[in-house]
C-alpha cells in the first residue's frame, strides 16, 4: 500500500503585511514593505532602530472568546488567529464526524516574549555591591513582582496548548524551534504523520516575535540586521549587491494539513488548496556561527525533497527562497540551488522576506502560503529592493516585479541559524 | 514495502542519578537518594531549595580539542546534551566524526533533541545591565547606545533551543535529518519515536534522540515557584523533597538531565552485530484542550497516548509487563497521571509493575522523557524493575503497583509515559530483543 496523500485545506496567517492571505497576498503584488520603526520597544539607541512588525492587531476581532486567551503571549495571539482563519477555509468546524483523538496539531512556534522591564529592574535591584547577582534578594523580588502567566506562557508550546483549546484538539501534539526553519519543519513532519496514518488532521504552521530588547540586541551583537536605519523600508534586500543583514519581522502561519480520502470522505475536495508532495530535511554539521560555505547542507535539503517527491529538479516551476538578506546566505543558498537546478539554473526564484521581513519561526509558513497563492492566480510575487546586481547571486530572483508565469509545482526553503535546512514541495494539483 | 524497525543501541544519561549508564541505573537499582540543596545558587529566597543536580559536568573535557572554543558559548542545557551524546555514540559503538573516522554515512545520520526554554545567566546580563543605570533604574537609551555591548557577540546562540542539536550535529557530523522539538516533558519521547519514524520511512541509517534541559537557574526555578508546583515542606532533608505517587507527595523538585538514545535501523544494528537494548515497537501522542489552564492538573490525555502506542505496537494492554511512569510528586498532577493509567489497564493496573525516577532524578522537563526512556530500555535490557525512591505509601487512589524495592521480572513490554506542563502527552513502546 503506498502512503497516503496529503492536502492543505485551510491557511491563515498574521504579519507585518496583512492579518489574512489575501491582504498579504496584495501587498507581496505590490511590493509594498511592511518594515518601519520599532515601536514594540524602545530601540532609538540600538544599532537596529526598525523593524516589521505587527500592527494594529487586535485577537477579538478574530475570535468569538478571546478571554479564554487572555493571558497568550504576544506571537500566541497571531497563531490564535491565522489558525482560526485557516480553520474556516478548511471547513472542518462543519464536519460533524470530525475525530478529535486524530486532530493534531505540530507546530514550529517561538519562545514568547520576555517581561523585559520587570526582568531587568529585578537585576538592577537585586545587584550586589561586589557586581555580583544577590540571589536570594532577586527570587523574593521576583515572587512579589513577576506574573505567572506572563513567565509560563514563555514556553514555545504553550501555543500548541491554545490551539488545543481553540479547537477541541485531542490527537498528536509537538512543538519544534530549530531557529528559522521551524514551521517548514512542523509541516515537513506533520505531512510524514498523515501519511503514516497517526492523524486525520494536523493544524501545522508556526508563529514568533523576537521583536524585544534581548532578541533586537542578540541578533545586532551577531551582526545579522540590517542597520539601515536612514532608509528602512528598503532595508531588506535578498540578492541584492547592497544587502547589509536581514530585517527582524513577527507574525503567524497556519495552514491545515489533512489526510485526502478524509478530505473526499467528507465531500470536501473544493476546500483543497494544494497537496503536500514533499519534503526534506538535513544538518550542515559545520558551524554555529556559519553555513556550510558550499551550499552542501542546503543542497541535501532540497534534494531529500525531491526524492520524497520522486521529482526532477525540472520539475519545479518556482523556488520560495529563504533569502534573508544577509551576505552569506544568499551566498550561499543561491550555490546549493545551482548545486541541485544546475549553474544556469532557469527556475524563477523570489524572496518574500524583502517586504515580510524575517519571520524567524514563522516564515516557511508564510511563504509556503506565498506559494499556494502563486498557484492559484498563475503570478509569481517578487524579491523588492533588488537593484544592484551581485556577481555571487546571478540567478533569476523576480526582481521587483511580479511576474505572470506557469506555477503548478513549488518548492518552499528554510535554513535554520546552527544549521538545520528543511525544504517542502506542494503542487496545486487537485485531482 | 514494510516500515524498517528501529531499535535502541546506545544510551547516554547525564543527570542526578549519575552520567553514565552504569552509575546511572547503579543509583536507581539500589534506590539511592540524590536530591541535595540547590548548589547552583544561593536558593534562599526560593520556597524550594532543593534540586536534582549534574556532578562534575563539563563539555570541555570530552570534546574533540579543535572544539573546546566552542564550549564557551554553551549554555548548561548544551553542555548536558554534549556529554549525553558523546557516551550514546560511545556506549553504541559508532564511529563518528569526533573520533576522526565515522562509521556511519554521515548524511544518513540524523539528530533529534529536544529542549525547553533556556534562561540566560542573569550575572552575566546583570554585569553589562550596571553600566546602562541612571538614579537606580535601568536607561534602555545607555542600554542600545553602549551597554549591550558588554555581551559577547554569541550570546544569543548560547540559549537558543535548536543549539543543543548543533553542536551535536557538528561534533559528530551528522549531516541527516536534524530536528529540535520543544514540547516539555514530553519532548523526549517525542524525538525519539520522530527519529525512528525518520528511520521507518528510510531518511536515516541511525539518529542520536532524545532531551536535555537544565532549568535550574534563578529565572527557571522562579517560574516553577509560580505555578506553585515545586515542594516546599523539605528544604531541610531535600533527598526526601520528590515523592511521586507517595501519599505524603507535595510537589516537585527541579532537575537537570539529559538522557539521549542511540535509534537504530534494526537490519544494520544486526549486521554490525551491535548490542540491542530494546525495540521501538509503538508510539503516541494525544494533548487534552484544558491544558492552557496551566494551574489545574492535567497530564495531557496521557490515557489515549498510551492506548495509540500499544495499538502502533501491535500489541494489546495484556501483553505490557513495566510501566515507567513520569510522577512528578505534584500530588493533583500525581493523581491524574495514575487515572490515566489505570484508565489504560483498568483492573490489570496493580499487577504490573510500575516505576518513576523523579525521586531520585527531579522533574527534568525537556530532558525528562530522555531520561526515562533510558531507564526504561535499561529495565527491558536488565529484566529488572527499579525502585521509585521516596515511595513508601501509595496516594489515595493510586493503584499502580511502585514498589521501594528494585524487582526482578519478565518484561517483554514496557510502556513509557510522559506529559507536559500545558496538556500534552506521549507514550512509547519498548520490545525486549532476544540476546
Amino acid at each position: 500500500m503506498s502512503a497516503k496523500r496529503v492536502v492543505i485545506t485551510g491557511m491563515g496567517t498574521v504579519n507585518p503585511l496583512g492579518h489574512s492571505v489575501d491582504a498579504t497576498w496584495e501587498a507581496l503584488l505590490t511590493g509594498k514593505s511592511g518594515v518601519s520603526k520599532t515601536e514594540i520597544f524602545d530601540a532609538a539607541t540600538y544599532p537596529t532602530t526598525f523593524s516589521a512588525q505587527v500592527r494594529d492587531f487586535d485577537l477579538s476581532d478574530h475570535v468569538d472568546d478571546a478571554e479564554k486567551h487572555r493571558h497568550a503571549g504576544r506571537h500566541c495571539t497571531f497563531a490564535i488567529a491565522a489558525a482560526v482563519q485557516a480553520w474556516k477555509q478548511s471547513g472542518l468546524g462543519q464536519h460533524d464526524k470530525l475525530d478529535l483523538e486524530r486532530l493534531g496539531i505540530y507546530l514550529g512556534s517561538g519562545e514568547g516574549s520576555l517581561d523585559f522591564d520587570n526582568f531587568i529592574s529585578l537585576i538592577v535591584d537585586a545587584w550586589n555591591e561586589d557586581d555580583t547577582l544577590n540571589a536570594p534578594e532577586w527570587g523574593r523580588l521576583g515572587f512579589e513582582r513577576m506574573d505567572m502567566y506572563r513567565e509560563i506562557e514563555q514556553e514555545s508550546h504553550m501555543v500548541v496548548a491554545h490551539l488545543a483549546a481553540e479547537f477541541g484538539a485531542r490527537g498528536p501534539a509537538f512543538n519544534v524551534l530549530t531557529a528559522c526553519a521551524a514551521s517548514t519543519q512542523a509541516l515537513g513532519e506533520a505531512v510524514c504523520m498523515i501519511r503514516r496514518g497517526e492523524a486525520d488532521a494536523i493544524i501545522s504552521g508556526g508563529a514568533h516575535s523576537m521583536i524585544h530588547p534581548l532578541g533586537v540586541m542578540g541578533f545586532n551583537r551577531l551582526t545579522a540586521l540590517s542597520v539601515r536605519n536612514d532608509d528602512f523600508e528598503t532595508a531588506s534586500r535578498p540578492f541584492d549587491a547592497t544587502r547589509d543583514g536581514f530585517v527582524l519581522g513577527e507574525g503567524a502561519s497556519i495552514l491545515v494539513l489533512e489526510d485526502y480520502d478524509k478530505v473526499v470522505e467528507r465531500g470536501a475536495k473544493e476546500h483543497i488548496l494544494a497537496e503536500v508532495l514533499g519534503y526534506g530535511s538535513s544538518a550542515d554539521a559545520f558551524r554555529i556561527t556559519d553555513q556550510d560555505p558550499l551550499g552542501d547542507g542546503a543542497a541535501a535539503s532540497m534534494r531529500a525533497a525531491l526524492i520524497d517527491a520522486e521529482m526532477k529538479p525540472e520539475q519545479i516551476d518556482y523556488i520560495s527562497a529563504h533569502g534573508t538578506g544577509t551576505k552569506q546566505n544568499d551566498q550561499v543558498e543561491t550555490l546549493a540551488m545551482k548545486q541541485v537546478f544546475g549553474d544556469n539554473a532557469a527556475v524563477p526564484i523570489s524572496s518574500a522576506k524583502s517586504m515580510l521581513g524575517h519571520l524567524i519561526a514563522a516564515a516557511g509558513a508564510t511563504e509556503l502560503i506565498t506559494c499556494i497563492k502563486a498557484m492559484q492566480d498563475q503570478i509569481l510575487p517578487p524579491t523588492a529592493h533588488l537593484n544592484a546586481p551581485d556577481p555571487d547571486c546571478d540567478l533569476d530572483y523576480i526582481p521587483n516585479e511580479p511576474r505572470k508565469a506557469p506555477v503548478h509545482t513549488c518548492m518552499s526553503n528554510s535554513m535554520g541559524f546552527g544549521g538545520q535546512n528543511n525544504t517542502l514541495i506542494i503542487t496545486a494539483g487537485k485531482s | 514495502m514494510p516500515d524498517r524497525s528501529a531499535v535502541i543501541t546506545g544510551l547516554g544519561v547525564a543527570s542526578a542519578a549519575g552520567t553514565g549508564i552504569e552509575e546511572f541505573w547503579a543509583t536507581l537499582e539500589a534506590g539511592s537518594k540524590r536530591l541535595t540543596t540547590n548548589a547552583a545558587f544561593d536558593p534562599a529566597g526560593f520556597p524550594c531549595r532543593a534540586a536534582g543536580q549534574i556532578e562534575n559536568l563539563s563539555a570541555r573535557k570530552i570534546v574533540p580539542k579543535s572544539y573546546r572554543k566552542a564550549t564557551k558559548v554553551m549554555a548548561r542545557d548544551i553542555e548536558v546534551a554534549v556529554v549525553a551524546a558523546d557516551l550514546a555514540f560511545k556506549d553504541a559503538s559508532i564511529q563518528t566524526k569526533a573520533d576522526g573516522e565515522m562509521s556511519i554515512e554521515a548524511g544518513r545520520l540524523g539528530c533529534n533533541i529536544g529542549a525547553g526554554l533556556i534562561c540566560c545567566e542573569l550575572d552575566e546580563l546583570g554585569q553589562a545591565a550596571k553600566t546602562s543605570v541612571t538614579d537606580g533604574k535601568f536607561d534602555m537609551r545607555i542600554w542600545g547606545e553602549s551597554g549591550m555591548n558588554n555581551l559577547t557577540p554569541l550570546w544569543l546562540l548560547k540559549y537558543l533551543p535548536n543549539m543543543l542539536s548543533c553542536h551535536v550535529t557538528i561534533i559528530h557530523g551528522a549531516e541527516g535529518p536534524s530536528n529540535c522539538i520543544t514540547c516539555g516533558a514530553t519532548s523526549g519521547i517525542l524525538s525519539v519515536a520522530e527519529a525512528a519514524r525518520w528511520i521507518a520511512r528510510d531518511a536515516a541509517d541511525a539518529a542520536v534522540a532524545g532531551g536535555a534541559e537544565a532549568k535550574l537557574t534563578p529565572l527557571g526555578v522562579l517560574r516553577q515557584s509560580l505555578l506553585g508546583r515545586l515542594c516546599t515542606d523539605s528544604n531541610d532533608n531535600p533527598e526526601s523533597a520528590c515523592r511521586p505517587f507517595d501519599a505524603t507527595h507535595s510537589g516537585t523538585v527541579m532537575g537537570e538531565g539529559g538522557g539521549l538514545l542511540i535509534v537504530e535501523d534494526s537490519r544494520r544494528a544486526k549486521d554490525r552485530g551491535a548490542r540491542v537494548y530494546a525495540e521501538i515497537a509503538g508510539f503516541g501522542a494525544a494533548c487534552d484542550p484544558n491544558g492552557i489552564n496551566v494551574t489545574e492538573p492535567n497530564c495531557g490525555s496521557l490515557d489515549i497516548a498510551v492506548r495509540k502506542a500499544i495499538a502502533d505496537a501491535g500489541v494489546s494492554v495484556d501483553d505490557i509487563d513495566l510501566i515507567v511512569a513520569q510522577g512528578t510528586g505534584v500530588a493533583g498532577e500525581d493523581r491524574c497521571e495514575a487515572a490515566a493509567w489505570e484508565k489504560v489497564f483498568a483492573d490489570r493496573t496493580p499487577d504490573i509493575p510500575a516505576m518513576a525516577i523523579t525521586g531520585t532524578t527531579g522533574t527534568m522537563f525537556a530532558g525528562q522523557s530522555g531520561v526515562t526512556m533510558v531507564a526504561g530500555a535499561l529495565a527491558v535490557e536488565r529484566q529488572t524493575a527499579p525502585p521509585t525512591a521516596n515511595f513508601t505509601s501509595p496516594d489515595e487512589g493510586c493503584r499502580l503497583s511502585l514498589s521501594g524495592e528494585a524487582r526482578k521480572c519478565e518484561i517483554d513490554y514496557a510502556v513509557v509515559g510522559a506529559f507536559s506542563v500545558g496538556g500534552q502527552s506521549a507514550a512509547c513502546v519498548l520490545k525486549r530483543c532476544e540476546e
